[in-house]
């Protein structure tokens, strides 16, 4: 089943549809719910390699529905320490559980002040609300 | 900026919380509940799409047959009327000017069911070929068309058996519909066409008959697994049927426009041909990879049915046989599928 729309406050945004879970010098990265919501049923993981260097606002991997395949963009700087293998078995687990399970990345921060440019969840909401 | 058409049910669809989309010039739904449940949903019951952005033409007259027989591929003198024909309009090279369902309606009297994309395009091409005592009409407007497909639709609508390609006047719910025995997803069902003021009607009766609304996302990916060509994708004006794996569509002993380059590409053989593969590493095929040789992706989706990804496209002659091993490029990275005979998804009975 399709997770009902949220926006977690604990968790900073990045303006393409992007979370990072900061614990330390470490983030767990994801996509967002309206990202899901608009790709529809995953279908493809992409996933980067483990120890990849990914670079923020780059593309570090790709998700794909039946009809559409998207970039998935790094809210944050760093090197690729887990990937979510769960994701890459069953991609459907990121429309189910966006935050949860369906996390995609886990990375050690190169540059964790970069965490200060990323929004609040008020703030992607407001976002979203403008589109 | 070009204004959308909207079908009779276009108000429907809204309620149903449909994700409309631009196509061929309309606005279509093409999900409602998600992809992969309505796929699902036509493989094992039954479900309902709206293809009234699809064009009708009639042509008639006491030449009606004589043109027609001079500008399709396939030959009409094997259908009488209640009898409908997949067949081709094709141009001077042989190249697929659109593929299409004829319905004889009487013997002077044709129906012709073409891709909403080329509905101008081909009443233009027939329009500027009529013989005197033939006569084009584009009476699309008139009609709404709903595809209702999957094992459990024949059962569900009552509206009993009836060959594949066959076409009769019946009642549904109290609706006068023309119902066709005719289809795009490998599944057994019909494609009722009614008068466009008639479809909401109908579309309500058959929902509450139990179909599940289908959006065009998962009529793509019904249509691929069976190996159906989509024109526009794996064949188009610069395509010949013969590469395509139309030649059974084509009556080489007739005489027809394009039908010399035909038979040349026949007796020659094509230099490439249009092969379904289902991908052995994972990612997912696209219209428009190259395939490694000289190919190229022309249809490239994931399959439901078999959960994985599958395509079609061409490659050379010579690296066509069923069980060949190809290599997609899947944007900038290598990926191995393998050529299958059709059609890709096959019901496991039993």
């Amino acid at each position: 089943m399709a997770a009902d729309e949220s926006y977690p406050d604990e968790l900073r945004y990045h303006p393409q549809h992007d979370w990072a879970r900061i614990d330390g010098d470490e983030a767990v990265l994801g996509i967002t719910w309206y990202a899901q919501d608009a790709l529809g049923e995953l279908v493809h993981y992409e996933p980067p390699e483990q120890g990849a260097t990914v670079t923020k606002d780059a593309s570090y991997g790709e998700v794909e529905s039946v009809k559409a395949v998207s970039d998935i963009i790094a809210p944050l700087s760093g090197e690729v320490i887990e990937v979510n293998q769960t994701v890459i078995d069953a991609p459907e687990t990121v429309n189910e559980d966006p935050y949860g399970e369906g996390w995609l990345i886990r990375i050690r921060l190169s540059d964790p002040g970069e965490a200060d440019t990323l929004l609040s969840a008020d703030t992607y909401q407001a976002q979203l609300a403008d589109q | 900026m070009q204004t959308l058409r909207r079908t009779p049910l276009y108000e429907r669809h809204r309620d149903l919380n449909a994700r409309m989309v631009p196509f061929a010039g309309w606005e279509m739904p093409v999900q409602y509940e998600g992809v992969i449940p309505e796929h699902r949903a036509v493989r094992s019951d039954a479900g309902v799409f709206d293809v009234s952005h699809m064009g009708e033409l009639e042509v008639e007259g006491p030449r009606a047959h004589e043109f027609l027989q001079g500008v399709l591929a396939n030959d009409l003198d094997k259908i009488e009327p209640g009898q409908a024909q997949y067949t081709l309009l094709t141009n001077e090279r042989g190249g697929i000017i659109d593929d299409l369902i004829a319905y004889r309606l009487d013997q002077g009297r044709y129906l012709l069911i073409v891709n909403a994309s080329n509905r101008e395009p081909v009443f233009e091409w027939l329009k500027g070929r009529e013989l005197p005592g033939s006569d084009v009409r584009d009476v699309s407007d008139e009609f709404g068309l709903l595809a209702v497909q999957g094992p459990r639709s024949i059962e569900r609508l009552e509206l009993g058996d009836a060959p594949a390609f066959t076409f009769a006047e019946q009642e549904l719910d109290g609706i006068e519909v023309m119902v066709n025995r005719t289809g795009y997803t490998g599944e057994s069902g019909v494609e009722l066409l009614v008068p466009a003021e008639d479809a909401p009607e109908l579309w309500d009766r058959v929902l509450a008959r139990g179909a599940v609304p289908c959006g065009l996302g998962a009529r793509d990916t019904l249509r691929l697994e069976v190996c159906f060509p989509l024109h526009g994708n794996d064949i188009g004006p610069d395509t010949d049927p013969i590469s395509a794996g139309l030649g059974w569509v084509c009556s080489l002993d007739k005489d027809f426009t394009g039908v010399e380059e035909l038979r040349r590409i026949k007796a020659e053989g094509p230099a490439r041909k249009l092969v379904p593969f289902v991908m052995e590493d994972s990612g997912i095929p696209r219209q428009g990879m190259p395939i490694a040789g000289g190919g190229e992706v022309t249809s490239g989706s994931h399959s439901p049915m078999l959960d994985r990804g599958i395509g079609m496209g061409y490659v050379p002659v010579e690296q066509s046989a069923p069980e060949t091993e190809l290599t997609i490029d899947v944007r900038g990275r290598d990926r191995r599928a393998r050529i299958v005979t059709k059609p890709i998804y096959k019901r496991q009975e039993g």
